[in-house]
């Protein structure tokens, strides 16, 4: 057991060491060939640019932009769930969600193409609202138009936005594939415990043996029992989204800081809401340490209590972000290289980069979950322990 | 970090909150606390089964000497009992065969002392026989001879010749 966990911490340190040089490494040419297009088409857009409507602008854009464009987009929350769009039609393949705003009352309407892609202004209970950046404005009227402040920050009023956007559409997706999973799985229990369970649900049977041995019992200790649900929860919460992130579905559920920033509040709750008496002790008068020390040390555990929540969503960020662009540079490298590497050369190699990043970002998929669920459950275990006093 | 905070997103969040509650608590009464509880209990099944195996095994391996034991006590009884058997035996026969050599003596001393005496009869019966008959013998040669007078004479003179004789 011990060997097995020492090799996944190592595992984890190589591959955190390792990210950055394979990301800077793959994404170099893209950008660099992204300085000497863009000074070549320079003049030409300057003088364009500002004129032009949303959609003229694109046409504009050089091979390499529209990549770099397309990779922040994917990044990026949505509100239209497109699977794949025309470049030169300006066509954009997929479904329409629903958008919900609260601005004087509830607003419940379906976005579409125009809308969140073509700047198109939309009336809804007498309200104008238009779509800029992933985020939805309120514009006077029909033909109303966004105003930038001095830094092109728009200054136009935000509704409040719950929409059932495409992270929001791929929590849905992964939470109705967990109930089905888990409750396939509970079910096959019925018939007592000794029954085995059946098709995918034995394929889970393992994992949840895993988060309780590996994560919860030896972090928590004897009352590992009662955060099982959540810690299981986020675990396979956060397995599924990384995995369906490597779909073709185009999802980038758990790259979204806002999804990171909720899982890691959830942890800090859990954490401060059940820390026992010794864990508040522990911050705020330090046992065992010279009185000075107890007040300098205060403030420092303080700020630790942020910070290792803080860690966990950033991490989590980073990780799956940076695997999302790496992978997209590379599937990119079938375009923008096509010139220097002639057309099958470019998609042979973009194939078989995307191909071991993609089986990396497996790994990386179930590691990240790993690493939430078990600083989670390190936390907790923690707040919840009972120190023999020294 | 700017455009960190721009891209957060209090609609996602929210979902997200919502989503996470919903997992914890429906899956939690559904599935987790089930699935946590029967893997407990097939593990404490398992390590319970395991003990009794092991009881099983130390009992049986207890039953087996035990086994041996009154396998050596009976297998010991027995070659008493057949030893007892055979000395019984030996002896029954020693006793059956004096016991019938002493009956066969009586018997025959018995038979002997009979057939003496059916003998003595015998002689006796058959001397009175001989003397029965040699007296009718004499008689009626007697009557025969004395019927005419010259026999008579004859025998007497033949009689008295013969006592002279002796």
């Amino acid at each position: 057991m011990v060997t097995i966990k020492k090799s996944l911490h190592l595992l984890a340190a190589v591959l955190f060491a390792m990210m950055p040089a394979v990301s800077s490494a793959n994404v170099d040419p893209v950008q660099q060939g992204d300085t000497v297009h863009v000074e070549q088409t320079a003049i030409a857009v300057e003088t364009t640019e500002h004129e032009a409507s949303h959609g003229e602008e694109h046409a504009e854009k050089s091979n390499d932009q529209f990549v770099k464009e397309y990779i922040d987009h994917h990044l990026m929350d949505d509100h239209y769930y497109s699977f794949f769009g025309d470049k030169e039609l300006h066509k954009h393949y997929g479904f329409a969600l629903p958008i919900i705003l609260i601005d004087n009352g509830l607003k419940v309407f379906m976005s579409s193409e125009d809308f969140v892609y073509k700047g198109k202004v939309v009336e809804n209970g007498g309200q104008y609202f238009k779509y800029y950046h992933g985020k939805i404005y309120e514009v006077d009227g029909p033909n109303g138009e966004i105003v930038y402040d001095a830094e092109h920050h728009p200054t136009n009023k935000m509704p409040l936005d719950f929409s059932i956007t495409k992270n929001v559409a791929g929590l849905f997706l992964a939470s109705l594939l967990l109930f089905l999973g888990f409750t396939a799985l509970a079910k096959t229990y019925k018939n007592g415990p000794n029954a085995l369970p059946k098709g995918i649900a034995r394929g889970l049977e393992p994992l949840v043996i895993y988060v309780r041995d590996e994560m919860a019992k030896p972090n928590i200790g004897h009352k590992y029992k009662q955060f099982m649900p959540y810690l299981l929860s986020v675990f396979f919460l956060i397995f599924l989204l990384n995995l369906l992130g490597l779909t073709p579905l185009g999802l980038n559920v758990t790259g979204n800081i806002s999804v990171t920033v909720c899982l890691a509040l959830f942890t800090f709750l859990y954490v401060n809401l059940s820390g026992n008496k010794d864990y508040w002790k522990h911050i705020f008068w330090m046992p065992g340490v010279p009185v000075p020390m107890k007040i300098v040390l205060a403030p420092i555990e303080v700020l630790g209590m942020f910070t290792k929540p803080f860690s966990l969503l950033i991490r989590l960020f980073a990780n799956i972000t940076a695997g999302h662009s790496v992978v997209m540079g590379l599937i990119a490298v079938a375009y923008v290289m096509q010139e220097a590497l002639s057309t099958p050369g470019a998609i042979g190699i973009s194939f078989f980069l995307t191909l071991f990043l993609t089986f990396l970002e497996i790994l990386v998929a179930f590691l990240q979950a790993f690493i939430f669920t078990m600083l989670s459950s390190l936390f907790i275990g923690s707040a919840v322990q009972e120190h023999d006093h020294h | 970090m700017e455009k960190l905070i721009h891209d957060f997103s209090l609609g996602l969040f929210f979902w997200q909150a919502i989503i996470l509650i919903v997992i914890i608590f429906i899956l939690g009464k559904f599935a987790w606390k089930p699935i946590v509880n029967a893997l407990e209990a097939r593990e404490e099944g398992i390590a319970n089964a395991l003990a009794a195996a092991e009881n099983a095994k130390r009992d049986l391996a207890n039953l087996k000497s035990d086994n041996e034991r009154l396998l050596a006590e009976a297998r010991a009884e027995r070659d008493a009992m057949l030893n007892d058997a055979r000395i019984m035996k030996d002896q029954m026969v020693a006793e059956a065969k004096t016991e019938a050599q002493e009956q066969g003596a009586k018997m025959i001393a018995q038979a002997q002392a009979t057939i003496q005496a059916e003998k003595n009869a015998a002689m006796a019966e058959i001397k009175n026989q001989v003397s029965s008959l040699s007296l009718d013998i004499a008689e009626k040669l007697l009557k025969d001879q004395l019927s005419n007078k010259e026999a008579q004479e004859k025998l007497v003179s033949k009689m008295l010749e013969d006592v002279k004789l002796n």
